[in-house]
C-alpha cells in the first residue's frame, strides 16, 4: 500500500496526469474533456503530499479550504469525508475543482514546488466531490437552529451561492434572487459545458435549497424590487453579487454588423439556452466558418473553443499583445492551441467589413510592437504604422471585458461606486457604503476569477453573520 | 412557472394573452417589457406590455405569429403555464403633460401604445391617437383606445376601415393642421416608425419610438440588443426602449433584426410539420401583411 511510504519515496510519485478527450475527438462535442482522475491515481497523487508542517497551501486558498485535511482523507481512501472536509469551507467544490486558477493560488506555494511538481489539489478536489455525488454520499451538514434572520443575496453566481451556503448554514433564513431563469450566473451561462457540465452547477444549487436556501428565479432586483424595498420585506441584510455587467466593445467603425457577437452573448446563447443544440432547443446561434474572437482572456479561450464545437474550420484568437501576456490560464490556452485554434497575436482590428446583408466577412487589422510596461506592469502594445492587412472573417466574438451593470446602484440611494461603477467596500468586511448591504464578485473587482468571488463571498459571509448577531434584534 | 389565460386569437396570426404575475403587475410602468420563455427548450423573447390589470394581477400581451415562439405561445391552453415571465424591463416611457400629444400605433404597435395612452391622459395631454393596420381585420384595440384617446384616428392600407392610406397620411394633416403637437410617440414595424420620424423631423417635433430588437437576458449583459442612436451604441434593454426616434439607425434595427431568418425558417418548418399543428393550414394560407407605413 501506498500509504505505508516513506516520504522520499513518496516525493518520488510523479505528479499524475488527468486523462482527456483526445483533442480532434473532442473539439466537435461539447462533452468536459479533463475526465478527471482514477480512484488510483487519486490516491497516488494525495500520497504525493509530504503533510508540511506549514501548509502554504490554505493561506494560498482563497477560501481556506483545509486541503492536506482533504488530502489526508483521500490518502486513507475516506473520499466522501475529503469531500466533506473541503465543504466545511467551499460551498463549490466540484466547480472549483474544474475552474480555479490552482496553479496560481493553493499549488504554486506548494512546499513540494520547491524541488518538484506541486500536488494537483485541484484534481484531487474534483476527485473526491465528483466521488461523493456520483455515489450519492452527499449529506446535509448540520444547520444551525433558525436565528429568525433574514438575508438576500443578489445575482446566484460564485459570489452569492457561497454567501448563502454559509449563512444558511448559520440558521439565517437566505433568499437567492436571479435574474436568469436558471441559478448559476457565469457558471451557467458563461463557462461552457465541455469545461463546467451544467449538471454539477445544478448539483451545487440543489445541494443549497436542500439546506433551506430558496431560490427566486427571473426576478430582477433593482427592476422589480430595490434594495430598500428588501429591507422593508424584512431581509435584515442585503448582499450584492451582480457579477460582471455590461460587455464592452471595441468601438470602432462596423461593429454592430451582423456576425459580431459579445462573449457575454454568444456564450449565453450556446450555454444557458443551448443554442449548440439548435433547433431542438429554440435559441438560434450564428455557426461562423472562420472565426475571430478578440481577447486573450479564459472567457476569449471558451468563445473559441465553442465555435471550433459549433463546427467552425478555422477559429482565431486576435490579440494585441504576445502570448506571456495573455491573462488567460496557460491551461487553457494549450487545450485551444491542441483543438486547432490558431493565434493572431501582436494584432487588433480597426474596422470590420459587411457585405450587402450587412453581415460581417472581413476586418481590417493592424500590428503590433510592444513598448513600455503601461500601468498594469504588461508592456504596452504599440500599433506599427502601415501594416494593415484585412482578415476574413464571418464572425466574430468580442471578448475584451466588461463593465458594471448599473441596475442597482442606479436605484439604490446612498450606495457609493468607483469611477468605473464598481461598488466600493471595505475589503475586510465587503461592507457597502450602506448599512447592512454587501457586495462583492465581479461587481467590485471588475472581471475576476470564481474563486475570488467565492472568496468574497466568505468574507462578507462572516461579516453579515457578525452584523446579524450584534446589530439587528429580534 | 406562470399561470396563462385568455389566450386567444384576435385577428388573422394575431393573439392576445394574459400572465398571472401579479408582483410584477403592480410595479410594471407604460414603456416596459418582459421577456418570456414558453418551455424549457425555449427562447427568450422581449413582449411589450400591453395592458396591466392590477386588480387581478394579470399582464397582457399582444402578439402576432411570426415565427416558431410566436407560433407555440398560441398552443398555451387556458389556466396552462408558460416556464418564465421576467419583468418589468427598460426604462418607462416618458410621461410629462406636453399640451397634445400623438400616439402613432401600426399593426401589433397598437397595443404597446394603449398604456401608455393611458399614461400621457393621466398627465393631462390632449390626445390624438392614429392606429393603423393593413385591413380592418388586423385591427383591435378601437374600443379601448375610443375611451382613451380625445380623437382616434383609424386607418387601413387598403381601406377596409377608416382613412384608406398610412398612419402617416394623418400624421401629416395634424402636424399641417397648424394645432401645437407637443410629443409623438411611434411604434409599430420598423418601416413605419422610420417613416414617421422622417415626417416629424422637419416639423421639429420630438419624436419618440420604442425598439424591439432581440434580446437574451434584458439586463444589460449580453449586448445582442445594440441599437444606434446618432453616434452612440446603446442597449435597448437598459438604455431603452424608447430613443428618441431623430437619431435611430432603424436600417441597422432592421438588418439585425433579421440576423437568424434562416434558422427561423427552419425552426418554423419543423415546428409546422409536427402532426396535429392546427397552426399549420393558418399559416400555409396566411399572406403576412406588408409592413403598415
Amino acid at each position: 500500500m501506498t500509504e505505508q511510504m516513506p516520504k522520499k519515496e513518496r516525493m518520488k510519485i510523479p505528479r499524475q496526469t488527468m486523462p482527456e478527450q483526445e483533442p480532434d475527438v473532442r473539439n466537435h462535442n461539447f462533452k468536459e474533456v479533463p475526465l478527471g482522475l482514477t480512484e488510483e491515481q487519486a490516491v497516488l497523487e494525495a500520497n504525493r503530499c509530504i503533510e508540511c508542517k506549514k501548509a502554504p497551501c490554505i493561506p494560498g486558498c482563497p477560501v481556506e479550504v483545509d486541503i492536506p485535511g482533504f488530502i489526508r482523507l483521500v490518502m486513507d481512501r475516506d473520499y466522501a469525508a475529503a469531500a466533506r472536509k473541503i465543504k466545511e469551507t467551499n460551498s463549490l467544490p466540484a466547480v472549483c475543482g474544474r475552474v480555479c486558477p490552482q496553479e496560481e493560488q493553493c499549488e504554486i506555494v506548494c512546499t513540494l514546488h520547491k524541488k518538484f511538481k506541486p500536488v494537483a489539489i485541484g484534481y484531487l478536489e474534483r476527485f473526491v466531490s465528483d466521488w461523493e455525488r456520483e455515489n450519492n454520499l452527499v449529506v446535509l451538514p448540520e444547520i444551525a437552529p433558525p436565528t429568525g434572520r433574514k438575508v438576500a443575496c443578489v445575482g446566484s453566481g460564485p459570489a452569492g451561492l457561497t454567501v448563502a451556503g454559509d449563512l444558511v448554514k448559520l440558521g439565517h433564513a437566505v433568499t437567492i434572487f436571479e435574474a436568469l431563469h436558471k441559478p448559476g450566473g457565469v457558471l451557467v451561462y458563461g463557462i461552457p459545458e465541455f469545461r463546467l457540465p451544467k449538471h454539477i452547477v445544478q448539483a451545487e444549487c440543489d445541494f443549497l435549497a436542500e439546506m433551506g436556501v430558496e431560490f427566486q428565479n427571473s426576478t430582477v432586483v433593482g427592476k422589480m424590487d430595490t434594495i430598500d424595498e428588501l429591507f422593508e420585506m424584512g431581509y435584515d441584510a442585503v448582499f450584492i453579487g451582480t457579477g460582471a455587467g455590461l460587455p464592452n466593445f471595441m468601438g470602432i467603425p462596423g461593429e454592430n454588423l451582423i456576425g459580431i457577437y459579445s462573449a457575454n452573448e454568444y456564450l449565453t446563447r450556446s450555454n444557458l439556452m443551448r443554442a449548440y443544440d439548435f433547433p431542438n432547443n429554440d435559441t438560434p446561434i450564428i455557426i461562423g466558418k472562420n472565426v475571430a474572437v478578440l481577447g486573450g482572456g479564459n472567457t476569449a479561450m471558451d468563445a473559441v473553443r465553442t465555435s471550433l464545437r459549433l463546427g467552425a474550420d478555422n477559429a482565431y484568437i486576435v490579440y494585441r499583445r504576445s502570448e506571456a501576456e495573455m491573462p488567460a490560464r496557460a491551461e487553457e490556452i494549450h487545450h485551444a492551441m491542441d483543438e486547432g485554434v490558431q493565434f493572431h497575436m501582436l494584432t487588433t482590428p480597426i474596422e470590420f467589413i459587411g457585405d450587402d446583408d450587412n453581415k460581417v466577412k472581413a476586418m481590417e487589422c493592424l500590428r503590433m510592437d510592444l513598448g513600455e510596461p503601461d500601468a498594469s506592469g504588461r508592456r504596452r502594445p504599440v500599433p506599427i504604422e502601415g501594416s494593415n492587412f484585412i482578415m476574413e472573417v464571418d464572425l466574430v466574438v468580442v471578448a475584451i471585458g466588461n463593465s458594471s451593470n448599473p441596475l442597482i446602484p442606479q436605484t439604490t440611494p446612498g450606495l457609493d461606486t468607483n469611477k468605473w461603477g464598481n461598488i466600493t467596500v471595505n475589503d475586510d468586511t465587503m461592507l457597502t457604503s450602506r448599512k447592512g448591504v454587501y457586495a462583492g464578485g465581479d461587481i467590485v473587482t471588475g472581471g475576476a476569477t470564481v474563486i475570488l468571488a467565492a472568496g468574497a463571498g466568505k468574507k462578507a459571509a462572516r461579516a453579515i453573520h457578525k452584523y446579524l448577531m450584534e446589530e439587528v434584534e429580534k | 412557472m406562470q399561470k396563462v389565460f385568455d389566450n386567444t386569437q384576435i385577428g388573422p396570426m394575431v393573439w392576445k394573452m394574459r400572465v398571472e404575475v401579479p408582483r410584477m403587475v403592480a410595479r410594471a410602468k407604460a414603456g416596459q417589457f418582459v421577456i418570456l420563455r414558453v418551455n424549457e427548450n425555449g427562447e427568450r423573447v422581449p413582449m411589450s406590455i400591453a395592458g396591466l390589470d392590477k386588480e387581478n394581477g394579470l399582464l397582457t400581451i399582444i402578439y402576432q405569429v411570426v415565427g416558431k415562439t410566436s407560433a407555440l405561445m398560441t398552443t398555451v391552453p387556458d389556466g396552462g403555464e408558460i416556464s418564465d415571465c421576467v419583468g418589468p424591463l427598460g426604462l418607462p416611457s416618458h410621461v410629462d403633460n406636453w399640451g397634445t400629444a400623438v400616439l402613432v400605433g401600426g399593426g401589433i404597435g397598437i397595443a404597446p401604445i394603449y398604456p401608455i395612452a393611458q399614461a400621457y391622459k393621466e398627465a393631462g395631454n390632449k390626445l390624438h391617437t392614429i392606429i393603423g393596420a393593413r385591413s380592418k381585420d388586423l385591427l383591435f384595440y378601437e374600443d379601448e383606445h375610443k375611451a382613451v384617446a380625445d380623437e382616434l384616428h383609424i386607418c387601413t392600407d387598403d381601406g377596409s376601415v377608416g382613412h384608406h392610406g398610412f398612419v402617416s397620411d394623418i400624421l401629416k394633416q395634424l402636424l399641417d393642421s397648424g394645432e401645437k403637437i407637443g410629443m409623438i410617440m411611434a411604434i409599430g414595424p420598423v418601416i413605419m416608425m422610420k417613416v414617421v420620424a422622417n415626417l416629424t423631423r422637419s416639423y421639429e417635433v420630438p419624436t419618440w419610438v420604442s425598439l424591439n430588437p432581440l434580446m437574451i437576458d434584458g439586463t444589460g449583459m449580453c449586448g445582442g440588443c445594440r441599437v444606434s442612436i446618432g453616434d452612440e451604441t446603446k442597449f435597448a434593454c437598459v438604455d431603452g426602449p424608447d430613443f428618441d426616434g431623430h437619431k435611430v439607425d432603424f436600417d441597422l434595427l432592421t438588418s439585425r433584426l433579421g440576423a437568424y431568418k434562416e434558422q427561423e425558417r427552419v425552426a418554423m418548418k419543423r415546428f409546422l410539420e409536427n402532426p396535429g399543428c392546427k397552426l399549420a393550414k393558418a399559416v400555409e394560407t396566411f399572406k403576412y401583411p406588408n409592413e403598415v407605413k
